[in-house]
């Protein structure tokens, strides 16, 4: 049975298809991180963000990322969806799921999960202001 | 050697394309494909640091390339 679920895709990300995914009988609690689109970045308004990303690379940095989870928490399954292409205000570029026997380990998980994405996985984000765009931690 | 570098982000930007095919010479490692590319695309130093995908994996400074490696500078990420 799969206990990783992996998903880089230009459709809608799907907030219930994360969950059933890691539900499993033996799990007391289920914890999700669900990232949005915020509608300003220091005191700019944001009109929105467009997701580029080096897909096979992506996948398979957010694969390692789902493996090593399950090797230091005590969680049963885990999915790490993302989105690329152009989102607006408040939609969902990223969704984590985690289940475990108990919730510390599935919030644990889930942070751990989205802290390391934001270092490693090859996938760029520019913000979209109404005068101008930026890619997000690019320069100095 | 012949070598082919995709380009993402900012670097795509800058170099104004996703990708270029570039000379380098046999036994090159990565740190030396950084130099050689710091010489011909001085609008890399625009950018914070950036880092080589060696066959879709982060590969080290000190790696050797090969014929037919697939290339990938990757600028910092920011996805989630």
């Amino acid at each position: 049975m799969e206990k990783t679920s992996i998903k880089v895709t230009s459709k809608k990300l799907d907030l219930q298809e994360c969950y059933n995914f890691v539900t499993d009988d033996s799990c007391g609690g289920i914890a999700a991180f669900v990232g949005t689109v915020r509608n300003d970045t220091q005191g700019k308004e944001v009109i929105q963000l467009d997701f580029s990303t080096y897909k096979p690379m992506a996948i398979k940095e957010m694969q390692k990322i789902a493996d090593l989870a399950l090797d230091k928490f005590k969680i049963e399954k885990i999915a790490i969806h993302h989105a690329e292409g152009m989102l607006q205000i408040g939609e969902i570029p990223v969704i984590i799921t985690a289940s475990a026997k108990h919730r510390k380990a599935a919030f644990d998980a889930c942070q751990f999960a989205i802290d390391t994405l934001k270092e490693t996985v090859p996938i760029w984000k520019k913000e979209h202001f109404s005068d101008g765009e930026v890619w997000v931690n690019a320069h100095p | 050697m012949k070598i082919k570098i995709l380009l993402f982000g900012i670097t795509s930007d800058l170099l104004e394309t996703s990708s270029l095919d570039f000379e380098v010479d046999t036994n090159s490692s990565v740190a030396d494909l950084k130099s050689a590319l710091l010489v011909k695309y001085p609008q890399l130093k625009n950018i914070n640091s950036y880092a080589i995908a060696v066959n879709e994996s982060y590969a080290d400074s000190t790696l050797i390339l090969q014929e037919n490696d697939v290339i990938a500078i990757i600028p910092p990420v920011s996805g989630g």
